[in-house]
């Protein structure tokens, strides 16, 4: 019995060790890492539009974190304001009124017989989705463009068209809620009660 | 002098733990994807490596051999080796932000890396000292990091090669693996360690 009792003594010793070791050096070298920040950056839409007034989304959800309000983001639409409303706890605020409606996902396409070379689109793209060099063709690779738009106005011939993606049958998905129901507060019962019925 | 020479050149050769003994093949085919990776890999491991082979080796002398606790190696190596890496991985995290993140979750399973369990299981059965475990130790992490790094560069160039479709992938880094295992058999007999 003592051979046990000593084997376990003898082990819970060298784990209250290792554990003095280890909370030691968790302070000693501390990252002053902002998890939050990275949470807020995967719930928004990394479409880089910067309609939100940052450039990009990195920047926007590190203004969230210091708190600027959540409803900025038109790509995102209703959905996101719910999601980092829900989040970070705070009221689920409409989108911003001079903001456009609940948007549809579009690509850019380049119509190539006007295009002159210029590189300009290529500058202004956020998420390097024109292929091209000056005097070559350029080309929009729509698998990475996000529709963000900002490539329709240095154009200076025009020749940059928004085109609604198509849906087929390999896209095709059921439509989120929206109306009543997009309130995920509503559907589902809970006892963390919002800021408006606390007060 | 020649003692320790001989350790060297058995663990990194002759005894190879990847290619002749066969042990830490998950993370030698898990990163071995990108030549950068595997040498921040490598790096990371044979810092455990070491420094678990010299924990392990106290350890085991100084507080399980007094009390006649040999029987409980293997539970103590393990909290050993895990107390190793979770400090490792402070450590990375906070000198390089950007391996940290390449290496993801490989960081944490270094402890299940059953080479670093056989360095110091084979350190007490080999009746090893102290500074002959620290050598077992290093050699077996230059031996672990030459394979890993001369595989990456490898499956590198396999990568953009044209490999029949049903080979593509794992299939024919094992393939690859294996050819390499069958080479290091002809350093067989080199060195009797």
């Amino acid at each position: 019995m003592t051979t046990v009792l000593l084997a376990i003594g003898i082990l819970l010793i060298l784990a209250l060790i290792f554990g003095a070791i280890l909370g030691y050096a968790n302070i000693r070298f501390h990252v002053e890492g902002d998890p939050i920040v990275e949470q807020i950056d995967a719930i928004l839409p990394q479409t880089q539009c910067g309609q939100c007034g940052h450039p990009g989304c990195r920047p926007y959800a590190e203004a969230i974190a210091n708190g600027e309000e959540i409803n900025r983001c038109p790509p995102g639409g209703q959905a996101t304001v719910q999601a980092l409303a829900d989040l970070l706890d705070v009221e689920a605020l409409p989108l911003d009124s001079n903001s456009a409606a609940e948007p549809i996902p579009k690509v850019a396409i380049i119509r190539e017989d006007e295009c002159i070379g210029c590189t300009k689109c290529i500058q202004a793209c956020p998420v390097d989705a024109i292929l091209g060099a000056a005097k070559q063709m350029h080309t929009v690779i729509a698998d990475e463009c996000t529709g963000c738009d900002l490539c329709v106005e240095p154009c200076p011939v025009d020749c940059i068209d928004m085109v609604e993606i198509s849906v087929t049958s390999k896209t095709w998905g059921w439509e989120l809620p929206s109306g009543v129901a997009a309130n995920a507060s509503n559907i589902i019962a809970t006892d963390r009660s919002t800021l408006m019925e606390m007060n | 002098m020649t003692d320790y020479l001989l350790i060297l050149v058995s663990t990194i050769l002759v005894n190879n733990f990847v290619l002749v003994q066969f042990l830490g093949l998950c993370p030698f085919m898990g990163v071995s994807n990108k030549l950068e990776t595997s040498i921040g890999m490598a790096m990371a491991t044979t810092f455990v490596l070491t420094l678990s082979s010299l924990c392990s080796y106290l350890t085991f002398e100084f507080i399980l051999k007094p009390f006649e606790l040999e029987y409980l190696k293997t539970i103590s190596f393990i909290l050993v080796i895990a107390v190793v890496v979770q400090f490792t991985e402070m450590m990375v995290r906070k000198t390089s932000p950007l391996l940290y993140r390449v290496l993801g979750v490989f960081l944490p399973l270094i402890t299940t890396n059953c080479a670093v369990l056989g360095v110091a299981l084979q350190n007490i059965s080999k009746q090893n000292g102290f500074v002959e475990s620290i050598l077992y130790g290093f050699g077996a992490a230059v031996g672990f990091s030459f394979v890993l790094i001369l595989f990456s560069a490898m499956r590198e160039r396999i990568n953009v090669a044209d490999v029949p479709i049903v080979f593509q992938g794992s299939a024919i880094g094992m393939i690859t693996a294996g050819l390499m295992a069958l080479a290091f058999m002809g350093f067989t007999s080199l060195v009797q360690i």
